[in-house]
């Protein structure tokens, strides 16, 4: 992805931060960003700099999940955390048309309420990926979905460099990350060096250029650009997970019928966990529903999970009844039949499909299982087709 | 009238046989004709043919005190019917009933089977085409079994 | 993406669980973007109010415009209320949607259509413009499978397609009781080796169970053609019609955008895996 011309880089001090955050706000966005709850980073709706977790921190590996003081007061130091993007772009239930009876049937009314202009505050680079390949599902394909433009039209997209990665980040791998390379209006970096706590505002479009204007920012300090490369670097060197993906979807295909779907299929409990955190995962339902007097109908679209048995549904039974046959379906898709489908790998390498995963299924240690017992590693002696590095569970 | 020898090196089942093995079934070939409703074979009745069909259609059929004749598949021109004269105890498996008037080249299998049992490399020539004519009953009849068109209730 | 109403002008019935049911657009007027223009193939989804939406292929003659024609099996909620409706009755319409069968690229060719069961509704409109524009094509030959003689659709039609004496035209039944029935019993893939085609420069069309399509075109592969000349209609669970709901992917492939037909080498690595 090609870098934004050079630029003037700017600085904000943490009050310049929460005043760029108002400046929003006086144009009509709605703040959504990073806030502590439940005891976790979500992303809601804020009124200030002082919702953001100043301080905190989480803690991440397969299946694990908690929050931690840090020992500064970095706004932006942690990973992702449960709640992606796609909450406010693409929500989890959309009404899309309601209808009542007529003499002539019925009437349909698709009219929809104003969309919210959303701000997003903090969106890391692996969810900047998300984002623009949910753009694709549905703006770039033959249909346009109409409900998910409004809300991508309207939205501003504040950005930030990954200071800080977690235990099954690996954005890296997937070329995504830490450093954020475009579709943001502003990209922050943020800088904690021998006591100073700044942020260094990189610009990526007009209208981003026009909210800074509005905002006391300082030219500089020289050694910004220096400073995010410092940044992104760090983070960069703690990617907890990786990922080879050098032939990933011809992997996949041709390993439909690996052992290796069995071993997983033995852990996953179908409970549809990774395809709601995904950021990409863009499956919904669609149901029809009226009310009780039979006069009014209504038509939603729900998130929906091809880990559920009725998703495969076709006239009297399911495609897909089998655990094993459902994984691989996830898997492959994310993986493998994404990049046919849109030309781009549906995983972005956020970590949150691990993370969230009740049993810790690894998608980075499914893929390298599949990929090993093909090519065992020098002196392994693992016959192809079954790998030596199963991990233990209940079979 | 056309040699049998051209009709039968024509035909895709005979296709590749060596010209005296050509020379051989051939002269083991006659004609016949059925009228419908004729039965051509029946169940049970010791299997010494095998037929070409070159006109008209054939029913394999299994009788049912209860419920009659059942049709088990329909063949017709170009199709080769009869499997059994080959395998032991050479016993027609069902019945073949002409459903109209029908003209096939009956040929003698047991007389072939003995040239066979002399030359086992003939033998395997005749049991890979007979086992292709077995193994598309065999597709059918499992295709027929699984009811594809029924929905699961 | 919302469906119009269309009313129903009249409804016929084909088996115990099928019947066809011909839809008259809402006054031009009214709805302008409403029609009856489709391309053999394709499907519309039919929305009952209230009650849901499912997708059926379109059945009637893509040259009589007056009515959009669908053959429905009842074999759900909505499709036994569809098999319900009367004359007069409202029908939410959105569509066309997918994609068609290749009868351009068919043009000079000889087609061999094969059909199993309700597979035969989605190809009706192809065999209406083969047998339209017959001087396009080579040999037409149609092997139409289905359960028992009383689940065969579109009798008096094939009947008359058969007397035209330019199309050969044969129908099977995979049982049939005994003395009602004097046409064929066994799969349609029993009847391939008489059908008269040549294999070399043959198009090939199929739709069925999808079992009976492994069948039928494993069949066709005997008799000499090539991937590249089948192609073959797909079903999944379609619920969006437009490629964004994600239900009806099979691997690389979204069966309401990408198909439903498909050219079968496209889907040949795929089609037998289990469960997929």
């Amino acid at each position: 992805m090609a870098r934004s011309a050079p630029q003037t880089l700017r600085t904000l001090t943490v009050d310049g931060l929460d005043a760029l955050l108002q400046a929003l706000r006086r144009r009509g966005y709605r703040l959504v960003g990073p806030t502590l709850r439940d005891g976790a980073i979500i992303y809601d709706e804020i009124a200030s700099a002082a919702d953001l977790p100043a301080g905190w921190t989480d803690v991440q590996d397969g299946g694990t999940y908690r929050v931690e003081r840090r020992n500064d007061q970095a706004l932006f130091g942690y990973p992702v955390g449960p709640h992606s993007w796609k909450r406010f772009l693409f929500p989890a239930a959309t009404r899309l048309w309601r209808a009542r009876r007529t003499d002539q049937g019925f009437e349909v009314d698709d009219t929809r309420e104003d969309a919210p202009r959303y701000a997003f505050i903090g969106v890391r680079g692996c969810d900047l990926h998300a984002i623009a390949i949910q753009d694709r599902v549905f703006l770039e394909g033959p249909h346009v979905d109409p409900a998910y433009k409004a809300l991508r039209d309207g939205a501003f997209v504040v950005a930030v460099n990954c200071g800080q990665a977690g235990g099954t980040c690996f954005c890296v791998s997937m070329k995504t990350g830490p450093r954020v390379t475009a579709g943001f209006d502003l990209a922050l970096t943020e800088v904690l060096e021998d006591g100073r706590h700044e942020f260094i505002v990189e610009t990526g479009t007009d209208r981003g250029a026009e909210v800074l204007r509005e905002v006391p920012a300082a030219d500089g300090p020289p050694d910004a650009a220096d400073a995010i490369e410092r940044t992104v670097a760090r983070a960069a060197a703690q990617m907890g997970r990786t990922m080879d993906t050098t032939g990933i979807k011809e992997l996949l295909y041709r390993n439909l019928d690996h052992p290796r779907w069995d071993n997983v299929a033995a852990r996953c409990l179908t409970c549809a966990n990774c395809t709601m955190v995904c950021p990409t995962c863009f499956c919904s339902s669609v149901e029809d529903t009226t009310d009780l007097t039979g006069e009014h109908a209504e038509r939603w679209r729900r998130w929906d999970s091809c880990f559920t048995m009725d998703f495969s549904y076709i006239h009297s039974g399911n495609v897909r009844t089998s655990p094993k046959s459902r994984y691989r379906q996830w898997m492959t898709h994310k993986l493998g039949s994404w990049i046919d489908q849109f030309g781009t790998s549906g995983c972005v390498g956020c970590g949150r499909c691990i993370t969230w995963c009740p049993v810790g299924i690894d998608i980075t240690e499914e893929v390298r299982a599949i990929r090993d017992s093909e090519a065992p590693p020098p002196g392994g002696t693992a016959p192809p087709g079954h790998d030596g590095s199963e991990e233990p569970h209940d079979a | 009238m056309r040699d049998l020898s051209d009709l039968l090196a024509d035909h895709p089942f005979f296709r590749g046989l060596r010209p005296d093995d050509m020379a051989l079934i051939a002269g083991c070939g006659s004609n016949v004709h059925y009228t419908g409703n004729e039965m051509v074979f029946r169940e049970g009745a010791a299997a010494d043919h095998f037929y070409l069909l070159r006109h008209g259609r054939v029913a394999l059929e299994i009788a049912s005190p209860e419920r009659g004749a059942l049709t088990v598949l329909t063949v017709g021109a170009g199709d080769v019917v009869g499997w059994s004269w080959l395998v032991p105890p050479y016993r027609m498996s069902c019945d073949a009933r002409a459903l109209e008037p029908v003209r096939a080249t009956q040929f003698d299998g047991a007389c072939i089977r003995r040239k066979c049992e002399e030359d086992p490399r003939l033998g395997y020539e005749l049991l890979k085409r007979f086992a292709g004519v077995i193994g598309q009953r065999l597709r059918a009849t499992r295709l027929q079994l699984l009811d594809v068109y029924g929905t699961r209730v | 993406m919302v469906p119009v109403p269309y009313r129903v002008l009249r409804v016929s019935r084909d088996t115990h669980d099928t019947v066809t049911i011909a839809l008259e657009p809402p006054a031009a007027r009214d709805t302008p973007a409403a029609g009856t223009g489709f391309a053999p193939g394709q499907f519309n989804m039919l929305y009952l109010f209230g009650l849901g939406e499912v997708p059926i292929s379109i059945s009637g003659d893509p040259a009589k415009p007056g009515a959009l024609v669908h053959t429905v099996r009842a074999v759900g909620p909505v499709t036994r209320a569809l098999r319900g409706l009367r004359r007069g009755a409202v029908v939410g319409v959105r569509g066309p949607y997918g994609s068609a069968w290749p009868l351009g690229e068919a043009a000079g060719h000889d087609v061999v259509i094969m059909a199993g069961g309700i597979g035969l509704a989605p190809l009706r409109p192809a065999i209406h413009d083969l047998l339209a524009q017959r001087g396009r094509y080579g040999k037409v030959v149609l092997l139409y499978g289905a359960r028992t003689p009383g689940d065969l659709l579109y009798m008096r039609q094939l009947e008359r397609w058969r007397g035209r004496f330019d199309a050969q035209i044969e129908v099977t039944v995979d049982a049939a009781p005994p003395g009602a029935w004097l046409g064929h019993v066994g799969v349609a893939g029993t009847l391939l080796p008489r059908a008269e085609f040549d294999a070399a420069r043959a198009v090939a069309l199929v739709c069925g169970p999808e079992v009976m399509m492994r069948f039928a075109i494993a069949d066709l592969r005997h008799r000499g053609l090539a991937p590249e000349q089948i192609y073959l209609s797909m079903e999944r669970n379609m619920r969006c019609a437009i490629g964004l709901c994600g239900h009806c992917q099979f691997g690389p492939a979204f069966v309401c955008k990408d198909g439903p037909v498909f050219r079968y080498d496209r889907l040949a690595p795929f089609l037998g895996v289990r469960e997929f």
